[in-house]
């Protein structure tokens, strides 16, 4: 049966996503972090891929390029060199330890199924668990978001989160302006990215390197 | 006629996109200041152009309907004059030498930019499209809050970055399951995204899917308007950005998010099944009320003073279109109006005064009617027309929000009737310890163009005397239409 093996590959590749996502939340390194990144943009890539290919969109396809060559090579890469120039390659800060992290991201879990399930009786099931396991993605992305105290972190974190939306646009069958949209928000993280890379925001806010600015202004004419 | 509309609606796109690509490319900033304000003048006159013309059938991904049409000309006025405030106060700071005149290049562009994305997101008439204007707008504003460069601007640009991409991405979670939902009804593909089929069919969509989409929709857009407990980024970026960001932040961007808050509510309203979607904006507008009424008392710099202020302000919005039917919300597009005319207008005046004094700090001005007479008695206008005071605007709207409260439940008028009352003791307090007493800080005279500002006090102070009948008459068409 296709439609049934369709089904499970792209259940496979959804929940696969929500779990990568769990081993970002416990990664204390950066380094390390990024390359877990890396991995859930990969199985985003693979899962908009089969997307494409078990709905016949081959737009989709262009959506899955961008998440592979932009977030899962081209980002990592970027960041990781810009962790290294910074010196904060070796530790993260967690508000909070990875034990309440992680029973925290557990219900956040069961609560997007609990709710999505629920909610979306009526769709098709295919969109209607991928529409779960992506607002799963987001919600533990919003949770690393507000865990880790790193500027890079909270980026990946917000990454991840956006992970999470293109997984659900690709779930809507037909939905217009996807790749649209992914665009619009890889130009929107190149921006983040950029931004972290000129302004040297280090550990959050507390750091800024405000002598390094000031100097580049007094060159200006 | 038709041919004339098509031609208007084109100008107010192509007008500020055309002139941010020009404004990038050319150098000089005395003739980039003027042609800044050259397009901005011809993107309002074409608003107006659409305005008296007849509304042309929408189109597959542009709209002009009577409730963006409000919220068009009102842009594009304050788009105009803030522009021409922007001409005088930065010729100040490169005096001062805040900015270089290549950054002046870069904010000319995306000055204009900010524009294009705001027409844009008001004119959409899909979706999605109107998702990635506000992220354009989100994106140029971000830009130009750090301009200065300082640790303080980047660390308000960071956190505005941070905290409006959360909830532009809540948004974008929104959007998609709205398209869930209509999908099954609608069928797949473009229709499913557009507001004029959507709001047809809204009445059979999947009721569940719709409430969970809303809640995704307010928290996401929410944030942008500034709602608390949504509102951490706003005090931060008006404060830290130019002044003239700061005007058209509280003067347009916060609007742009409100309208995209009232399109989704108007499906959720068209749906039977549904919950309603009005408990839950008066709730976060009271609370956005009543907290800035409260931090009011506790501010020190006079741009977060307006700023929380404008949080203030558009909780009784929120407030006002969550309690809807006729006069609430005829009341609370009058109220939205006159506050970004009074609030921009005011941050003209504070503009000039941070500059004449070199501070923003509170304690340090004062005695500004004595300084600086057309300066201070401006600021004073402004403050009595935004505490809600007659002879204002400002007074009949947030008088009519209160008395349509008072006949349908009396327990949510008080703390509303509290929360403007806390906040006019604080604005006036505010307003007593910088206007008047002792001369505090520089006495310099002010090099400022004054007529941005009377222009829009002379304005709200005309809507409290005499509103004229096709106003009045427009306004409660678009009332009846937000239901």
């Amino acid at each position: 049966m296709s439609g049934t093996l369709a089904l499970d590959v792209a259940h496979v590749l959804a929940g696969g996503l929500v779990l990568v996502s769990f081993m970002m939340l416990y990664q204390d390194r950066l380094s390390a972090l990024l390359n877990i990144f890396a991995l859930h943009a990969l199985v985003l890539a693979a899962s908009v891929g089969w997307q494409a290919e078990v709905q016949g969109a081959p737009h989709l396809f262009l959506t899955a390029g961008i998440a592979f060559l932009f977030k899962a090579v081209a980002i990592p890469l970027a960041l990781h060199r810009m962790i290294r120039r910074l010196g904060v390659h070796r530790e993260v800060e967690t508000v909070i330890g990875i034990g309440p992290t992680m029973l925290a991201g557990m219900m956040l879990v069961a609560l997007s199924i609990a709710v999505m399930l629920q909610v979306t009786e009526g769709a098709d099931p295919l969109a209607r668990e991928d529409l779960a396991f992506a607002l799963a993605v987001v919600l533990l992305g919003m949770l690393m978001m507000v865990t880790r105290r790193n500027a890079v972190s909270q980026v990946v974190g917000f990454m991840s989160l956006e992970n999470g939306l293109v997984l659900a646009a690709t779930g809507a069958k037909g939905m217009p302006l996807v790749v649209e949209i992914s665009v619009a928000f890889s130009i929107l993280i190149a921006f983040i990215v950029i931004g972290i890379f000129l302004f040297r925001i280090r550990e959050r806010f507390d750091t800024v390197d405000v002598h390094a600015l000031d100097r580049h202004r007094g060159e200006q004419p | 006629m038709t041919g004339t509309d098509e031609l208007a609606i084109r100008a107010i796109l192509a007008v500020p996109l055309a002139a941010a690509l020009l404004l990038a490319a050319l150098p000089g900033y005395r003739l980039t200041a003027r042609l800044n304000v050259l397009a901005a003048l011809a993107t309002f006159a074409a608003a107006l152009a659409l305005l008296a013309g007849e509304r042309p059938p929408p189109g597959p991904y542009l709209i002009v309907d009577d409730l963006n049409i409000v919220f068009i000309v009102l842009g594009t006025l304050v788009g105009f004059t803030t522009s021409a405030f922007s001409a005088s106060y930065i010729q100040h700071e490169l005096d001062t030498g805040r900015l270089a005149p290549v950054h002046l290049r870069f904010y000319h562009a995306m000055y204009q930019a900010l524009m294009f994305a705001m027409n844009l997101a008001l004119l959409a008439n899909n979706v999605g499209l109107m998702w990635v204007a506000v992220e354009l707008a989100t994106l140029t504003t971000v830009v130009m809050v750090g301009i200065y460069r300082t640790r303080e601007a980047l660390e308000a640009a960071w956190k505005y970055f941070i905290l409006g991409s959360v909830g532009i991405a809540l948004a974008l979670f929104g959007t998609i399951l709205v398209y869930m939902a209509a999908h099954p009804v609608v069928g797949p593909g473009r229709d499913a995204m557009m507001w004029s089929v959507l709001v047809q069919h809204a009445a059979t969509f999947d009721a569940s899917m719709l409430n969970l989409a809303f809640v995704f929709l307010l928290l996401g857009y929410g944030t942008k308007v500034g709602l608390a407990p949504l509102h951490a980024w706003l005090p931060d970026a008006h404060a830290e950005g130019p002044t003239p960001i700061s005007a058209v932040l509280s003067g347009l961007l916060l609007n742009v998010a409100l309208y995209a808050v009232l399109r989704f509510k108007l499906l959720l309203a068209a749906n039977p099944g549904a919950l309603a979607p009005g408990p839950l904006m008066v709730t976060l507008g009271l609370v956005s009320l009543l907290f800035a009424a409260f931090m009011l008392y506790r501010r020190r710099d006079i741009k977060r003073l307006f700023a929380y202020s404008s949080i203030e302000h558009m909780g009784i919005v929120a407030f006002a279109f969550g309690m809807g039917g006729p006069i609430a919300n005829f009341a609370g597009l009058l109220h939205m109006v006159l506050h970004s005319l009074t609030k921009s207008a005011i941050f003209f005046a504070v503009g000039h005064v941070a500059q004449v004094k070199g501070t923003q700090k509170l304690a340090d001005i004062g005695g500004l009617t004595t300084s600086h007479p057309w300066l201070g008695w401006g600021l004073v206008l402004g403050v009595v027309a935004i505490a809600g005071l007659p002879p204002f605007g400002m007074f009949m709207s947030e008088f009519m929000i209160v008395t349509s409260t008072f006949a349908r439940g009396q327990l949510l008028a008080v703390p509303f009737a509290v929360g403007l009352l806390v906040a006019l003791g604080a604005l006036l307090l505010r307003l007593n310890g910088v206007a008047f007493g002792p001369v505090r800080g520089s006495v310099a005279p002010a090099r400022a163009s004054y007529v941005p500002m009377y222009a829009h006090l002379v304005l709200v102070l005309g809507a409290g005397v005499y509103l004229p009948p096709p106003l009045v008459a427009w306004f409660r068409h678009v009332a009846a239409v937000l239901g």
